[in-house]
């Protein structure tokens, strides 16, 4: 048994990988019930690999599996320690919800035939997403990495109900993310040809005498910028409203809560721990680089958020303002503010992966999401609005949501490092973040409904239940936030322990 | 029965109360029946904490951590029993007026309205109970949403427009400075619970100090410091029982009870005194106070009248809790409660008017008096006792707050105090006078005084027990302050 238990850091990437092309073999019989019922299965085993992995790295430290027992540096290594246990848990998590919120609205929204291709991309999806979180290796990373992506350009393509725009949307997104995983590539060749290894621990070991190297100072570059992109902070995130907006709901659910967070864990990792603070280009760009473009992403993200008048666009600029906020956690550099980016990946998990299940209650039941589509709709199906107001609270911070603890976090973090001007701009953020939710709750509550509309319904209990779930976990860890705090600043620490 | 229990009961007392009213919506005596007799029991429940504390019990209990040392926790002090006491109580009067109003009027979604108040009177309860700042901050936030609905009753666009401005600056100010002030507080000092003799002392700069001062003070919006006021005369167009209750008494002096909170157990009287931090909140609240008299003096409509007296009225307390003496800390507290009866009052008569004779304007009032006469000798009694005239409670509140202001020689400050009174006498006599003095109008005698006579009886009542309340605070203010002594020692 215990021998079993020890190859759980594979089998959470393996199975998920291999069951996709099983869930293929589905077409025969056409079974779409079973592709769907397969794919929730391997979800939840996802799940509950993820949650024995936290908790076996939570008691006794961390776990560095070999894959087919090659001693790394030479053979590759599966390396989990506090921070991406906890990344595993919210992938796994939020598709273990996810999934079961799937069935009525891929039905709804994907044409039959495609169904079961459908599943098995998201299968790849997730098995890429699981992939990069879970490696010690940094090439694997970028495999893994470009495997999630490209199974949803897939996935984003398939668009609701075939629709048109989501093509460019994908192709856009394509063009972009090729363009990041690229400078991502070529970072790497920068970083293997000087140092000759790929292992992460390896090569912060082996970077650590290098700091002036000028191969190196070119690598970082490349890298931070291919992440930067696959991340969307602000230049780069052009890829991200249009793909959110036009991508089936359960891939929105899916991507706006775990894909850029991803990432953002891998930057987390190449800062911290592969390069380190040897090198003191790291606080420059943390300060000159990060910390602007983060400010500039909350506003702007959150004013164009205002100006929008589809739902799901919405939301998808109010991710490049989360982002924001994720990143000057990680420019902060001291304990706090790091375990507040850590948070806010979990965080803003369970907010967005929220809103984006209640926007696709919308889509199944009203189709189009403009706000004028939803109004007067508060009373017509007021369990999913009640839902969306509470992730909206949620989101703009108000006490007892995880949104709040997340900010709070954030705001010691940077009276920690005396940085006094930022403050009003987060509570300018957060009062921006007021106006567009403000929007919604106006539109849907207080706008008469168009005469010529059919009366709406609410949508099915097997749509809301996963819904509540999330909104329960918005509260459950905003009123019992000493878990994720715990592990956040633990892993913060882990993280900063590089530090010389 | 444990004391502990007994503040847990009080606080999801209303809130039983409004899954009641939910349950019962289709039957509405059934549905007041319920509203009445939470009331009963919280007020119940309230005089036996006030029993408990009178006896010098203390209890405390602590709910989540919520992070690391940040607890939810709730405990009983002399000035949170204070405010839970007045609140509680005129829960009950103020829901029998309720019933006439909202019944004379023929008002729509009464039950959505009973809800929100019962989960008002809740919040109430929270703020009152806090153990620390951030119990009390949540509370503060679910008082100000739970309240939004009953500012938008009517629903019209004018309703809208008064609760966005409600809703915006009473977010805004708790989240853009409040909230700041609070994770300020956290990180200078790690702790936020209510510590008597305040927990700031050696932590922070006295020269920084003013700042974190106004964080909060400018934070706390309801306690309506101008230029943040605006939110208190655009929530009058709500109906009159939410303006008397919430808009007089629970919302409004939470904020002012929040303010007192941070003065004397975050900061320390004496630690702020020491430091003369809060000099310039002694002019700012002068200012509000001045300000606010005058432009009551020029409002018409009754109610926007009545609002900007308030403003003025909150700003006797802010100023009180600025000068940090003794005296002056008492006497806000006093004020509290002076000031919500008298208030409270007011507000009915201007409600009990409008039932009546559906009248808006002062100058539409002449010669009304005779005709409803127990509702303007009511509004004669709570007028003279917000003036601050013997035999009614008003003056005790000002005798203390100004004795405060002349032991630290700012003589000046009594001189606003004292401008003041007189402006309340211009701004509130004016109406009795015109009730009484003045000749009905033409056609309304035309056609006959039969139309018009008093409010229903679920109207009078209710406002002439807290006219009579002015009367026996008078002989009773002492009890008070007896019970608030504990906090300034």
């Amino acid at each position: 048994m215990t021998n079993w238990l020890h190859h759980i850091p594979i089998l959470i990437v393996a199975v998920p990988l291999i069951s996709a092309p099983i869930c293929v073999l589905f077409t025969f019989g056409a079974n779409r019930k079973a592709a769907w019922l397969w794919t929730l299965l391997v979800s939840w085993f996802a799940f509950l690999c993820a949650i024995y992995l936290l908790n076996h790295v939570l008691e006794n430290g961390e776990i560095s599996y070999h894959l087919g027992s090659w001693k790394p540096p030479l053979g590759i290594e599966y390396r989990i320690d506090l921070i991406n246990a906890f990344v595993l848990l919210i992938v796994s998590g939020i598709s273990a919800v996810a999934i079961p919120f799937g069935r009525l609205v891929v039905d709804r929204e994907i044409e039959p035939d495609r169904q079961i291709l459908f599943y098995t991309s998201y299968l790849l999806c997730l098995t890429g997403l699981l992939g990069v979180t879970i490696t010690g290796d940094a090439f694997n990373i970028f495999v893994f990495l470009e495997i999630s992506s490209l199974s949803s350009y897939v996935l984003i393509a398939m668009g609701v109900r075939s629709d048109r725009r989501a093509l460019t949307a994908a192709y856009n997104y394509l063009i972009l993310g090729t363009v990041g995983a690229t400078f991502f590539v070529i970072g790497l060749g920068f970083l293997y040809m000087v140092t000759g290894t790929l292992n992460i621990m390896d090569l912060s070991d082996r970077l650590m005498q290098l700091a002036d190297n000028k191969a190196v100072h070119a690598g970082y570059a490349f890298i931070i910028i291919g992440l930067a992109l696959k991340m969307a902070l602000f230049p780069m995130h052009v890829w991200l409203p249009n793909s959110y907006t036009y991508a089936p709901s359960l891939i929105s659910i899916f991507l706006a809560a775990t894909a850029t967070k991803v990432s953002i864990y891998v930057l987390l990792r190449f800062l911290f721990t592969v390069f380190g603070f040897s090198f003191d280009f790291i606080p420059l760009t943390l300060t000159f680089i990060f910390l602007p473009l983060a400010i500039i992403a909350i506003f702007f993200g959150s004013i164009g958020a205002i100006f929008q008048t589809n739902i799901k666009r919405l939301f998808a600029y109010s991710s490049v303002a989360q982002i924001g906020y994720i990143v000057i956690g990680i420019a902060l550099s001291n304990t706090i503010g790091l375990a507040a980016a850590v948070l806010h990946i979990f965080n803003h998990a369970l907010i967005k992966g929220a809103i984006f299940m209640a926007a696709g209650c919308l889509v199944y039941r009203v189709g189009k999401l403009t706000t004028d589509s939803i109004r007067g709709l508060g009373k017509e199906m007021p369990w999913t609005f009640s839902a969306l107001v509470l992730a909206g609270l949620s989101l703009i911070g108000i006490p007892t949501t995880v949104g709040f603890i997340s900010k709070w976090y954030l705001l010691l973090g940077i009276m920690e490092n005396g940085w006094w001007p930022l403050i009003p701009l987060i509570v300018i953020g957060s009062l921006l973040a007021v106006v567009y939710i403000w929007k919604i709750i106006e539109v849907a509550y207080f706008f008469p409904a168009p005469p010529d509309r059919a009366p709406v319904s609410e949508v099915p209990i097997e749509l809301l239940i996963p819904l509540w779930i999330l909104i329960g976990c918005n509260f459950y860890f905003g009123i019992q936030a000493d878990i994720t705090i715990g592990i956040a600043k633990e892993a913060a620490t882990i993280l900063l322990d590089n530090r010389p | 029965m444990s004391t502990e229990l007994v503040i847990a009961l009080a606080l999801i007392t209303p809130l039983i109360g409004s899954i009641g009213i939910f349950l019962c919506a289709n039957i509405p005596n059934l549905r007041e029946t319920i509203t009445l007799l939470s009331a009963g029991v919280l007020f119940t429940f309230i005089c036996f904490l006030l029993h408990q504390i009178s006896n010098g019990q203390n209890a405390s209990f602590r709910l989540f951590e919520v992070i690391p040392n940040l607890m939810i926790a709730f405990n009983i002090e002399p000035l949170g029993m204070l405010f839970a006491t007045i609140a509680s109580g005129l829960w009950i009067i103020n829901s029998l007026y309720s019933i006439g109003y909202m019944r004379g009027n023929q008002e729509e979604h009464q039950t959505r309205f009973y809800i929100c108040f019962a989960i008002a009177i809740s919040s109430s309860m929270g703020i009152a109970f806090a153990g620390n700042m951030f119990t009390l901050f949540i509370f503060y936030e679910i008082l100000t949403l739970s309240t939004y609905p009953l500012v938008t009753h009517k629903g019209t666009p004018e309703a809208k427009a008064g609760g966005r401005r409600y809703l915006g600056l009473l977010i805004g100010t708790s989240i853009g400075f409040q909230l700041i002030a609070i994770i300020w507080t956290w990180f200078l000092t790690g702790t936020l619970d209510f510590t008597p003799g305040g927990i700031l002392s050696g932590k922070i700069e006295p020269t920084i100090l003013p700042f974190l001062l106004a964080l909060y003070m400018f934070g706390i919006g309801k306690a309506a410091l101008m230029p943040f006021h605006s939110w208190l005369p655009a929530a009058m167009v709500a109906p009159t029982p939410v303006s008397a209750l919430l808009h007089a008494v629970a919302v409004v002096k939470a904020g002012v009870f929040t303010v007192l909170k941070v003065v004397v157990y975050i900061f320390g009287i004496e630690f702020l005194s020491s430091t003369g931090a809060s000099t310039w909140l002694i002019w700012a609240a002068s200012f509000t106070l001045l300000a606010s008299s005058l432009i009551a003096l020029s409002k018409d409509n009754l109610k926007a009248r009545l609002a900007y007296s308030t403003v003025s009225q909150l700003s006797y307390i802010v100023l009180a809790a600025a000068l940090a003496t003794k005296l002056s800390i008492l006497g806000a507290g006093l004020h509290i409660a002076t000031h919500a009866l008298g208030k409270i009052t007011l507000f009915m008569c201007a409600g009990a008017i409008y039932v009546a004779t559906h009248k808006t304007e002062i100058s539409d009032m002449d010669g009304l008096g005779r005709i409803m006469p127990f509702t303007f000798i009511a509004f004669a009694i709570a007028a003279f006792s917000i003036i601050g005239l013997p035999p009614f409670a008003g003056i005790w509140s000002k005798w203390y707050m100004a004795l405060g202001a002349a032991n630290l020689g700012l003589y000046l400050i009594i001189a606003v105090y004292m401008v003041s009174s007189l402006l309340n006498v211009g701004y509130l006599l004016p109406v009795v006078a015109r009730a009484f003095f003045k000749p009905l109008p033409q056609q309304l005698q035309a056609s006959g005084s039969k139309s018009l006579r008093e409010a229903p009886l679920l109207c009078v009542i209710p406002l002439c027990i807290t006219a009579l309340g002015c009367l026996v605070l008078f002989f009773f203010a002492g009890e008070v302050i007896d019970l608030l002594r504990p906090i300034v020692n």
